[in-house]
């Protein structure tokens, strides 16, 4: 008898949990429920009008998140230009010291960019890499432990595809992995998923950069067993996957208990612009 | 009422669905690494948990919905996902709410626990084995933990917030 009471009562609890609505409510729990698993089941239809529904959804999204998130952006700029001003002073004795072994690197490397031209003329080496880019701006940044990533504001009306390089500054930051129609997403290093072959100098030595979640350090896969990576060598994008440009920088290489990691040359935390590269 | 009192409760009753939008749309500003581990605090859990178990009516279910969705959009999940945790969270509420009589925070805390566990359990379950997204489980349980070790302060923040949001809903009634 009571097994059964107890079992009404359950009923009659999920009765009122799923079907009831509150007051003002147009939809009950359950009719949502089911609203959700179909789009859910959506996420399979990859092309088609599914497809472009879901972008252009996801385009006034993203544009509607970035001007609700204007404000707090703000905030957090003021602090940190607030934290700039602090430690002007010790910036300025470090960057004066830097620019005097700058001026005499710029000197050395347009030295050596010439020499590469006129060697690349002698073997008549056809550029494949065109350097077109945009600058955009970077509407929000998502930071999860499963997810590096950022939100950009050019799409594929803007030339912009699958796979293409992203470089903040002069240093690579990462690779399309979503294009929306005004929109794209930017799969940073830094990302779980991330997976970039790499070349490390001195010495040539091919691997394949692996992000780990952390924002500053990456791993290094697959390097040949004889190798002799040392502390400070620096990684560039070595352009094996026929995508992205090689001799992008990337980071230096730091030894870690006898495992090689890259600490990467841009802080992903404070990245406002982004060069996003296409081919015409 | 005068129209600056007016403003002010109608400001005061959206509120509620205010801050959830904004803890979702800054969801990266409370992502910490510790000692090599990403604390990743789900301030959405516990809002929704909140208002569906202490205040059904100040957060709406499509609401819920939606902010699952702009959490999808956002975080680059399968759209709908968000959704159906934060749905799931509302049916574990619904249940308490019709069947446990006497409620504490100390009570409210331990079912908070529960159900978060089953919550993303039910979102990680979908991903791993449906979409075969691949998942730290240390960093999940650790963000999990660092949430419900924070839902005592929020509750009594939200209790505070509750308490104004009532005193303008009665000036409106005036």
């Amino acid at each position: 008898m009571s097994r059964e009471m107890g079992r009404d009562d359950f009923v009659i609890s999920a009765r009122s949990v799923f079907l009831k609505k509150r007051n003002r409510q147009k939809f009950s729990l359950l009719t949502l429920i089911i609203i959700s698993i179909i789009i859910l089941s959506l996420e399979y239809f990859k092309s088609g009008p599914i497809n472009q529904a879901r972008l252009i959804t996801k385009d006034i999204i993203i544009k509607a998140s970035y001007v609700a998130s204007i404000p707090f952006k703000s905030i957090t700029k003021t602090y940190y230009s607030f934290i700039d001003h602090l430690n002007m002073y010790d910036e300025y004795e470090k960057l004066k010291i830097e620019q005097k072994k700058n001026k005499s690197l710029i000197l050395e490397s347009n030295f050596f960019k010439e020499e590469n031209q006129r060697l690349k003329k002698l073997i008549d080496e056809k550029n494949l890499y065109k350097e077109d880019f945009h600058i955009t701006k970077v509407l929000l940044d998502q930071k999860s432990p499963y997810l590096r990533s950022m939100l950009i504001n050019k799409g594929f009306k803007h030339g912009i595809k699958l796979g293409a390089a992203v470089r903040s500054n002069s240093y690579f930051i990462g690779k399309v992995v979503d294009s929306n129609y005004l929109t794209s997403r930017i799969l940073l290093i830094s990302d779980l998923n991330s997976k970039i072959p790499v070349i490390i100098e001195p010495g040539a030595v091919s691997a394949i950069l692996s992000g780990t979640g952390d924002n500053k350090l990456g791993k290094i896969e697959y390097l040949p067993e004889n190798n002799n990576i040392k502390d400070g060598n620096v990684v560039y994008t070595s352009g094996a996957d026929g995508i992205i440009s090689s001799g992008i920088p990337v980071g230096k290489i730091v030894i870690d208990n006898d495992h090689a990691k890259v600490k990467y040359f841009s802080d992903f935390t404070q990245i406002e612009f982004v060069k996003v590269y296409y081919k015409k | 009422m005068s129209i600056p009192n007016k403003f002010y409760s109608s400001i005061l009753s959206i509120f509620p669905l205010l801050i959830l939008i904004v803890s979702i749309l800054l969801s990266s500003k409370y992502n910490f690494t510790y000692s090599g581990h990403n604390l990743s605090f789900n301030i959405s859990y516990l809002l929704i948990f909140y208002w569906s178990l202490k205040k059904p009516n100040y957060l709406g279910l499509g609401f819920i919905f939606l902010a699952g969705i702009l959490n999808d959009v956002i975080q680059d999940n399968p759209l709908g996902i968000s959704s159906i945790e934060y749905l799931s969270l509302c049916i574990i509420t619904g249940f308490a709410r019709s069947r446990i009589i006497l409620q504490n925070l100390f009570y409210d805390w331990v079912f908070f626990l529960i159900s978060i566990l089953i919550a993303g359990s039910i979102n990680y379950i979908i991903l791993v084995f449906i979409f075969d997204v691949p998942i730290i489980y240390n960093s999940l349980l650790l963000g999990l933990f660092a949430t419900f070790l924070l839902y005592p302060l929020l509750a009594k923040i939200l209790s505070w917030i509750d308490n104004i949001v009532q005193l303008s809903g009665n000036d409106k009634k005036k």
